[in-house]
This record gives C-alpha cells, structure tokens and sequence, in this order.
C-alpha cells in the first residue's frame, strides 16, 4: 500500500459518510485496516445511492415479473418486448441533490446518466421525460432553479438528440431545501441484441471508453446520501460537468461496436464511477477485475488513486471486449474521436485489485463489496390519514367559475407550455403526441405501432396515506396511458424520500412501496427499474414523499392515438366513472380554502381496470373523439384543459344530489371524460361493462357553460392558463 | 434526386432529414462523414442537417464550417450545385461563407421548439416551386440560436434582390413581430446565396411530411426540389 496518504481516523471514516457500526463490518471483512484509496472505495459501494441498504428489503416485495418482462430491476434499464423483434428498455432516476447545489449541470448530467444507462443495454434512445418538483414560487431560490434546471435538461436533451416528450413539474414549499429532478429516458433495441453488465471469461480485455477522467463528482454519490444542512452550496464540487456532445458520439460508437459483435459485457460509468461499473461487471460475473490505473486516460496529470476511482466524470463507459475485436472496435472509437484504452482485465480470483505507479492501492473481495454492504431493516411509522371531509362543511369561498379560473392559472395546474417549449419535443420525426396531453406517444420507427409515455405523482396523497399515495401514483400513470389507447405494459419507480433513518419517513417510504406493489399486481403492470433517492432533506425539513411512476404502453396502431381537445361542435360529452365529491388532501381544498386535511381520494383498482379497459375499447373502436383522465383540480379543470387544447366551448348541466363545488373539484379517482359523436354505442359498452357513465353536456359554442354559473370564455381561460409561468419566470408576479 | 446528407460529429436531425428526402425523393440519401474529402459521383442535392455539430462549441457551426468534406461542399456549391442547409446547417453555411450574417441567440435567450408560421416570399426557386408565394406553411423550430441578424447593408441586398424564400408570420400571413419567436431581423427564416443555389433555414420542414402523422406543409420543399431535377433530367 502506498505511502502518502491520510491516516484513516474516526473523522475520515465519518467524512466518507460510514457509520462506526460499518467501519467495523470493513474491518471485519479484511482482517485489517483498509488503505485509504480502499476507504474511499467503501464508502462508493456502501453509500445509500448505491448500495440501497435502507430500502432493499422493501423493494424485493415489488411485482417484476410478466410474459413481456425481459429484464427486471438489476440490471442498467428494465427491459419489455414490444412484439416484432423490438425491446423498449427504460428507466427513471433522480439527480436531486446536484440539481439543487448547482441547477443546470445537476439536471443535465441527469439526463446524460439516464440517457447512458439505456444506451448501455444496447438500445437507442428515442424519448425522455422529466418529473420536476420545485419549492414555493416566492422562496427565493425557486425562480433560479426552475430555470436551470429547464435549461439544463433542454441543454443536454437537445444536443444529445433525443426528444423530450413529457412529464410533470410541481411546486410546493416543502421543496424549498430540496428540489426533485427524476429524468426517464426510454430507448428501442433489438430483443436477441441486449447488452448487460455480467462479465465473462478470464484474461478478458477491460476497455475504458468515453471521455477523460477528472476531478469532477468525486463523492457525489455519498453526497446525495445525506441531507443538507447549512453547507448545501459548498457541496458544489461533487458535482459532476456534462458534455452532451461527447455523449452523442459515445452513443453511436458503442451502437456501432455492439453491431458488429464486439462487446462481452458494458457498464456505463454513473454513480461511484469506475468503482462502481468495476465492481459491477467483475461480481455479477464471478470474477476478479484487476485494473492498472496508469493506463486510465486522466483530463490532468498527478490525479491519485483515490480520485480516480471515485471520480464521477461523465461520458464514460466499462466494457469487457471480445480479444479478437480489440482493434476493430479501437479503430471506430478512434473515428469517433473518443479515448479509448485498455486499463485492466478480468482474473479468476473474484478480488478487485487496482495498482497504481508500481503498487497495489486496493486488494478486495469483489463479491463481498455489493453483497456484504450493510442491509437496514429500519424501524418505521405508520401514517394513514382515510378522513372523509364533508363537502357540506366546506363552504365554497368563491363562485365555481370563478374558483376555476384561480385553479387554471395556479402554479400546479397552469401550463407547463414555457418549460417544454425549452425542450426540443420533434426531434426523430416520431412524436405523435407532443407534452400537454394526458401521455406522450411516440411512433416506433416507421409504425404502425407506438409507445405511451407518461411520469405521475401525487405527493400531497402520499404524504396524508403513503399506501393509497402509492396506489394513485401508479393508478394515474395506468390511467394516463389508458387514456390516449395505450395498453400499459411497465414501469419504472423513482422514489423520493427524506430521511429514513426517521421512523416517520421510513414508515412513508414502506407504505408507498406497499401502495405501489399493490397497485402493480392488480393491474398487471410490473416494475421493470427504478432508483431510490433518500435523505431530500434540509434542516430536518423532508420533502413531499414523492414516488415517481414513469409508464409506458403500446399502441397497435399510432394513427388510433386519443387526444385531449374537443374535437367538433355539438358532440356528446360523458363522465366515466363515479362522483362522491372527494375533496380531502383536493388542489381546490389547498389553494382556495387553505386547508392541507382529510385523506385522499380512495383508489379502487378493481374499478381503475374496468373503467380503463372500457376507455381503452372505445378509443380502439373508433367510438369517442376526445379522452381526458380526470385528476388534479378535478373534473371541471378537466373539461377546461379539453376546451382550451380546441378553442371549443361545452356546455354543463348543474349536478343535481351534489354539491356542485364537490362535483367539479372533487378529486375522486378512477375517472376520465369522454366525448362522442354518437352517444348510444358508447352508453351500451359501459353498461354493458358495468362501468358507471354520466352525460355531462355537449362540446360547442366559445364558452364553458355551466347551468346557474356565470359562463367563461374559453379564449379568456386559455390566456390565464398560459399566463403564469412565463409571468413567474420573467420576475412579473 | 440523388442526396448527400453530410454528418458531422454531434449532428442529430440526419435521420428526421433522410427520412423526408427517402418518402419524398424516393431514394435514400448517402451519409457523407465529415472528414471525407469528397462528395459522391452523381450528388444533385447536399444537405448539412441540423444538431449540435461539435457540441456548438466555440461557436454554433464554427468548427464544422472547417471540417474537411466543406472544401468539397464550397466546390459544389461553387459550380452551381443545390446546398439545403438546415438549423445547424444554416449557421455551417453562415460560418463557411456560403451564406452572408450570422445566428445569434434567441432574443429571449432560451432554446424554443415550437410550430411556427412560414410565408413564402417567392415561388421561383428550385427550394420553393413546390409552394406558392404568398402562401403561409406550418413547420416546427428548434433551436436556441436562430435569430438572424447582418448589417444594414446585407439586409438591404438580400431584401432588393428578393432572396428572402421564407419569413416568420402570423397564420394568416402577416409579419408581426409576435410572431417573431426569436427577434430575427424582418422576421428572416430563411435565405439563398447571390447565384440562388444554396437555401439556408433555421425552421425544420423534414419534420411535417407525413400525413400520418399530424402535417405535411414541409413536404413542398422536397417534392419542389424532386421536381426540378426531374424536369432538369
């Protein structure tokens, strides 16, 4: 072991983020002191981001499996057969912590790390999406981040060339201290041509591709497995500088070699860097990995060991090669103008030895360096709020339409119209639904089949009732991709919590798995990936629980794809599915009556399937013209979203046996609105199907008409809708 | 038509481009590699596509203005030969000279992908006989340095000789600077060079040419210039 370096100290151990308790488990597993290049290595393998200890035992409960699941969690991406030789490989992960301490390069490395996971497997991207939560729209900070992290996303999203389709952007003061960046990247692949981390056969080459490394991200990982505290900004240099350029050129080099046969096993370098992808490919093989960190092409000279293998430089990848292959696929590396250079190779002693100027700097047992890593079964909390609030106890604080108006121009539910013009949605030539809609839909190459896209959550619902949170989290996603005729086939989970070393929040975390899983088995609807960020927590202060469902679902036919506008004058409008008028944990509740109380809206899922399924069948059939799941704001903010997305107008009957506030804000789940030409076929099939069908008025004229309410001109709703956000950012409300 | 697509690193609209060029022409077009030297035998139309070649460091277009296929390209184009150059392509043809002014950042300083509205100006050109003048197109842009600006005296030309082929309007054709989403000076979507052989645009009419799906008002373009080298054929 090497000289020069710092004596390993409780503080040193505390300042790689490892318990006492942990220090003693390393000690334990070697039989001595570890050398300080080895610490460092330790506390990469053993953070929170990567070693999952705090959620692992949660997250084996989670339904993974169905006929079309070709990769699970576990692997770089879930992996989903499309039919035809295609595979969708897809996944969600957050970039919270870098996003809030510097907002464009924390969310466009985001991007790029999701973007490389996907490319990794052997898939090339064809959408992202992004769920963003900020904090107040008046804390000071929320205006720069918002705007920098839209940047950043468009930046890398742009010049990479992927379309950026969908997602959702939120605000809530309990994101003050810790904004949310979950990005999603979605790509196609061949189904004999994936491509995974397990590496095989001894003597093996172990090629390092991509950029340089530097000194950029090191314990950036370890970084976002703590909470902030008053520090938050000097964290700044475990951030890591995303080059997109260099990115687009690792793509196609690695497309390139993987055609040709070239490629044994592939990691991409993310998190933990060269430690990770290491350790990865060499212990999901049984094999040992020995590196020669001398041949690592560095961005400056004199970098240690210890930099080295925990710097989180991007754009770069592991692979093992076939030996045979070596110079055909050095030579198109080289015409992609990218480093290429053999640093080690894999060695039949399951041990990860690094060797660095003429001497060993770490000598582990690879296998034990992910499975031994510390597994928590933390002590949780229970939380259900299930409160029904009377709607009678509420008194309306303004007029229905009047209420309307403040909820479409409100910072959650106005237009997110300033944000995705900021990514480049068009781009592939494939987007048969741009952002605005209830789920994106993307041709897959010429058609005639498409994918839905769609990321949800309601973190206002997980944090009063983690369990039906975590339901409605996924039953909004089925529903989304229902909704434009998608068959929902997977997805990918990014959860997002505080602290869980907090019973509180552990008890968050737990019950929202639970919901999810729940959810998942009952509408078949497997998880295929995920990420898990924890401790998004400044001060004490935990953010929203926020577990991100990213879907995706297939449409036979794109041309079939449903919208949300109203499509002509005159046309039926129905409601599908039931109204009680639930308003607890409701947008109308928080922002017009001030009151964050009550439970959720329940979740049946029996009736999410039947109600999706007969929407699905509608929109196949060609029975309705327009489709729209009703979710936050309720059914009224609905319809208006469905009027302002055609310029046509509706006109209401009033509820009759309701509240009428209850009626349009309620938040009740299971619920779209359709509208049809004919009416009869469409009142058989839900009769027929058992589904409860209400007609709500008929599409036409240039105004939202309710029956005893002052009626709203649509192009007068629209002007508020978009108004907003671009009146925010430009520093104007 | 025979096409040859140049790429460049960091180019992506090569795909979006041979796309429209395959439907419309139908024959697909040859990749060229930036550091090729030569153009292949028979190539009626080239096209330097849109993206981010070189990551639009140092200056969108800059390094790829001096890639070595450009040398090529310059000839081409310096013989009379048709240059499509789009988005990126347009700030390549600015940088090498093929085009007078420059593309600056969008006045609003942010990156914008949008629909936008199109007047055609005129009709007689090899890029625009497949539309006619006056007649406003829908097609999308995206990009974040698209607002053109040159001295008084460029503009002055290029306006007098009428070789402004395309113009940000409103849906009914009308120049507003409303309608301007990115502060280009009269509302300058596209321009050819002084012998009318090289068109470059920001907007990206390779993304509406499929009735399937959605809009065809970029379809014009191709089919025009299909039907040039028909009728020169």
């Amino acid at each position: 072991m090497t000289s020069n370096e710092p004596a390993i100290t409780p503080e040193l151990i505390a300042e790689h983020g490892l318990k006492p308790e942990e220090y003693e488990r390393i000690l334990k597993l070697l039989g001595r002191p570890p050398s300080f290049t080895e610490l460092g290595i330790f506390s990469a393998m053993w953070n929170e981001h990567c070693s999952y200890k705090s959620s692992k035992i949660h997250l084996r409960t989670l339904p993974t499996k169905a006929p079309w699941v070709i990769q699970g969690p576990g692997e770089n991406a879930g992996v989903i057969d499309i039919g035809d030789g295609l595979a969708v490989v897809f996944k969600m992960e957050s970039h919270n912590h870098p996003s809030y301490i510097e907002p464009y390069q924390g969310a466009a490395t985001g991007v790029g790390g999701i973007l490389r996971d996907v490319f990794t497997m052997g898939a090339r991207p064809i959408a992202c999406l992004n769920a963003l939560s900020f904090g107040d729209p008046n804390h000071p900070k929320t205006r720069a981040l918002v705007g920098g992290v839209v940047a950043g996303i468009g930046g890398y999203g742009n010049s990479f060339g992927v379309p950026t389709v969908g997602g959702e952007v939120r605000f809530d003061r309990r994101y003050d201290g810790n904004c949310l960046v979950n990005a999603m990247a979605v790509g196609l692949a061949e189904t004999d041509k994936i491509f995974y981390a397990k590496a095989t056969g001894v003597g093996m080459p172990i090629v390092y591709l991509g950029s340089k490394t530097g000194r950029d991200g090191i314990h950036g990982a370890t970084m976002a497995s703590a909470e902030f505290g008053a520090d938050a900004d000097e964290k700044r240099p475990t951030v890591q500088v995303g080059d997109p350029f260099s990115e687009k050129l690792l793509l196609e080099a690695c497309l390139e070699i993987m055609a040709k046969g070239c490629v044994i096993a592939i990691q991409d370098m993310g998190a933990a860097g060269l430690t990770c992808s290491a350790v990865e490919m060499g212990a999901k093989g049984d094999l040992g990995v020995a590196l020669d960190l001398d041949k690592v092409p560095c961005r400056e000279p004199g970098m240690s060991a210890y930099e080295m293998m925990l710097s989180e430089s991007q754009e770069r990848m592991l692979m093992v090669l076939k030996p045979d292959k070596e110079q055909e696929a050095e030579a198109i590396f080289r015409k992609w103008g990218l480093d290429f250079a053999v640093v080690g190779e894999t060695t039949p002693t399951k041990r990860f030895v690094i060797r660095h100027a003429g001497a060993v700097v770490a000598d582990l047992p690879i296998k034990e360096l992910g499975d031994e890593a510390p597994v928590y079964r933390r002590p949780f909390a229970e939380r259900r709020d299930e409160r029904e609030i009377d709607a009678g106890s509420i008194k309306p604080p303004v007029a229905v339409a009047d209420a309307l108006e403040t909820l479409l121009a409100s910072p959650d539910l106005c237009s997110k119209r300033w944000v995705w013009e900021q990514y480049d949605h068009v781009i592939l030539g494939n987007t048969v639904q741009r952002p605005g809609g209830d789920a994106a839909v993307i041709r897959i190459n010429d058609g005639p089949k498409a994918l839905a896209l769609t990321a949800d959550v309601t973190p206002r619902y997980c944090e009063a009732d983690p369990f039906e949170g975590g339901k409605q989290a996924v039953a909004e996603t089925w529903r989304n991709l229902s909704a434009v005729g998608a068959r929902p086939l997977a997805l990918t989970d990014n959860l997002n919590f505080g602290n869980p070393e907090r019973p509180e929040i552990m008890g968050q975390f737990v019950d929202c798995v639970r919901g999810i899983g729940e959810a998942c088995r009952a509408l078949d609807f497997p998880v295929v990936s995920g990420n898990v960020s924890l401790y998004n927590e400044t001060n004490g202060c935990a953010i929203l629980p926020t577990p991100t469902i990213g879907g995706v679902g297939l449409l036979d036919q794109f041309t079939q794809s449903m919208t949300i506008a109203f499509k002509a004058d005159d046309e039926a409008i129905f409601l599908v599915g039931e109204t009680r008028g639930w308003l607890g944990r409701s947008v109308y509740l928080r922002d017009l009556c001030g009151r964050e109380e009550g439970g959720p809206p329940p979740v049946d899922l029996a009736a999410e399937q039947r109600h999706g399924d007969l929407v699905r069948g509608l929109i196949r059939d060609g029975l309705i013209t327009a489709a729209h799941d009703v979710s936050d704001g309720g059914l009224l903010v609905a319809l208006a979203e469905m009027a302002i997305a055609s310029g046509i107008g509706a006109v209401l009957e009033a509820p009759s046996g309701i509240l009428a506030h209850a009626f349009w804000f309620g938040e009740d789940q299971a619920r779209y609105v359709i509208t049809a030409k004919q009416s009869k076929p469409v009142l058989e099939r839900a009769k027929a199907a058992g589904v409860p069908l209400a007609p709500l008025g008929a599409t036409g004229g240039t105004l939202i008409a309710i029956a005893g309410e002052r009626p709203l001109r649509v192009d007068d709703l629209k002007r508020r809708f978009e108004a907003w956000l671009p009146a925010y950012m430009a520093g104007a409300t | 038509m025979r096409s040859a697509v140049v790429v460049f690193p960091g180019i992506n609209r090569e795909r979006d481009m041979a796309r429209a060029l395959r439907l419309i022409s139908g024959r697909d077009p040859a990749l060229v590699w930036h550091a090729d030297t030569s153009l292949p035998p028979g190539t009626d139309l080239v096209v330097l596509p849109g993206g981010f070649s070189y990551g639009d460091y140092l200056r969108c277009g800059a390094i790829a203005a001096r890639a070595p296929i450009m040398n090529a390209v310059r000839d081409f184009a310096a013989k009379g030969g048709l240059v499509l150059a789009i988005c990126n392509g347009f700030q390549i043809a600015c940088e090498t000279g093929l085009l007078p002014g420059v593309l600056m950042r969008n006045a609003q300083l942010r990156f914008i992908c949008r629909d936008v509205y199109l007047r055609i100006e005129r009709s007689d050109t090899p890029f625009t006989r497949g539309y006619n003048a006056g007649q406003v197109i829908r097609v999308p842009v995206a990009h974040g340095e698209g607002n053109y600006i040159a001295d008084g005296e460029t503009i002055a030309r290029l306006e007098g000789e009428g070789r402004v082929l395309f113009r940000y309007s409103s849906p009914d054709g009308m120049i507003d600077p409303n309608w301007n989403h990115n502060g280009a000076m009269n509302g300058i979507a596209g321009i050819i060079n002084e012998r009318k052989n090289v068109l470059g645009m920001m907007p990206h009419p390779e993304n509406h040419v499929e009735a399937s799906m959605g809009r065809t008002d970029g379809r014009g373009l191709f089919a025009g210039l299909a039907d040039h080298f028909r009728v020169a054929a």
